[in-house]
């Protein structure tokens, strides 16, 4: 198996400001499946072709954000060996007990220097709504609203970003996919990948610790795109920017607003990354391209806009 | 005035006034922070890290969040920290 250890990003535990209006969101217009709410007032929801339970949680709070993301890894035996590779790279390391989210074995526990949380486990309960394995259809229950597939990536702002970004690299077997380079030895974002996906993590520098700037939902395909965007204008969804495309990943997207604050982003497409591939680089000067490859300049939101 | 059905944030970008920065129009964000100097008006959920209860009470709000219920004068602040 040329896949090992961490394998993908498995959940995104986001802060609501209102978790009614953070429903109608997340369940009818994105269009998640809720799975569960439980006796702390955390609700959990899914997207139809996941096999685990569980991706996105939300959890009531007086500021939106990120309480943390979650990795799943291969196996017990990966998520002890992270535990020794954390330690031995200096991290350290919480342990978090297997029923702190139903459904969910032991995690063990990080806070980078950007300030993020970020957890791991081997362990997940698989949905009874996950994606049909005998004779399988393409879809059980008819998908609703922008008809999400995954939660796929998140991209987080922070400072310390080199630091970070050499703990996903060295310790957690992430390789850099594309970078921006803004003067000499100076990256300002790096965008990192376990898979073959262009990227599972994408990592931005900012001033304040601990920024969420979006987690982000696969669709199908442009048309599925076209569909998010009408929904979009039919329920006044706060939209920041888009449809568009990215230059970095290629991906065709849309980034808009939960009713907290915290952007989401529906896209699809984008290459596939192998771990011969050379690093793609941006300068400075194209940064508007890499970012936003039709309107070839970022808008005032990209760089200011988080939670 | 706008009415007060619509944030004021709302009615500015219908204007296309960029005076206050449009961000997530969800209280969450705070780049649309301002000062109400003087009038009426009600707020919706603000994000605490943006607007602390003490700084509500002195009249600072986020105008995605504001709803005017008489004329209003306000003062354009930044985001917090």
């Amino acid at each position: 198996m040329a896949m090992t250890g961490v394998l993908r990003p498995g959940f995104c535990q986001l802060r609501v400001l209102d978790m009614e209006k953070s429903m109608v969101h997340y369940r009818d217009r994105i269009g998640l499946d809720e799975v569960s709410q439980e006796k702390d007032g955390r609700v959990y929801l899914k997207a139809r072709d996941e096999f685990d339970r569980h991706s996105i949680i939300l959890r009531s709070a007086d500021e939106p954000g990120m309480d943390c993301m979650g990795f799943k890894v291969l196996d017990d035996e990966s998520l002890t060996q992270l535990e020794k590779d954390l330690t031995a790279f200096g991290v350290d390391v919480e342990h978090i007990e297997a029923g702190e989210q139903p459904g969910i074995g032991r995690r063990i526990r990080f806070q980078a220097p950007m300030g993020h949380i970020f957890d791991f486990y081997a362990e997940m309960e698989k949905s009874d709504k996950g994606p049909m394995v005998q004779d399988p259809h393409v879809w059980d229950e008819q998908p609703r609203g922008m008809r999400p597939i995954r939660f796929d990536h998140c991209l987080l702002y922070g400072d310390e970003l080199d630091e970070t970004a050499e703990i996903f690299q060295k310790v957690l077997g992430f390789q850099v996919s594309e970078v921006i380079r803004v003067e000499g030895d100076v990256i300002n974002a790096y965008f990192l990948t376990c898979s073959t996906k262009a990227h599972d993590i994408a990592l931005i520098r900012f001033p304040e610790k601990g920024k969420f700037h979006h987690c982000s939902f696969l669709l199908e395909d442009w048309n599925a795109i076209g569909n998010a965007a009408d929904i979009m204008t039919r329920y006044d969804i706060s939209v920041d920017i888009g449809p568009t495309r990215h230059g970095i990943t290629r991906g065709k997207t849309i980034y808009f607003f939960d009713p907290s604050g915290n952007r989401n982003e529906v896209f699809s497409g984008g290459y596939n990354f192998y771990p011969d591939n050379p690093r793609r680089e941006w300068c400075e000067e194209e940064v508007g391209r890499a970012i936003f490859y039709y309107e070839k300049q970022l808008n005032d939101r990209f760089m200011g806009v988080v939670t | 005035m706008c009415r007060a059905s619509k944030s004021v944030l709302a009615e500015l970008e219908r204007q296309h006034c960029q005076t206050v920065s449009i961000g997530c129009r969800g209280g969450g964000c705070g780049v649309c922070r301002v000062e109400v100097l003087m009038g009426k008006y009600a707020v919706g959920t603000m994000s605490r890290a943006q607007v602390s209860l003490e700084e509500e009470r002195c009249g600072i709000v986020l105008a995605c969040q504001l709803y005017p219920e008489s004329d209003l004068k306000l003062r354009v602040l930044n985001r917090k920290n």
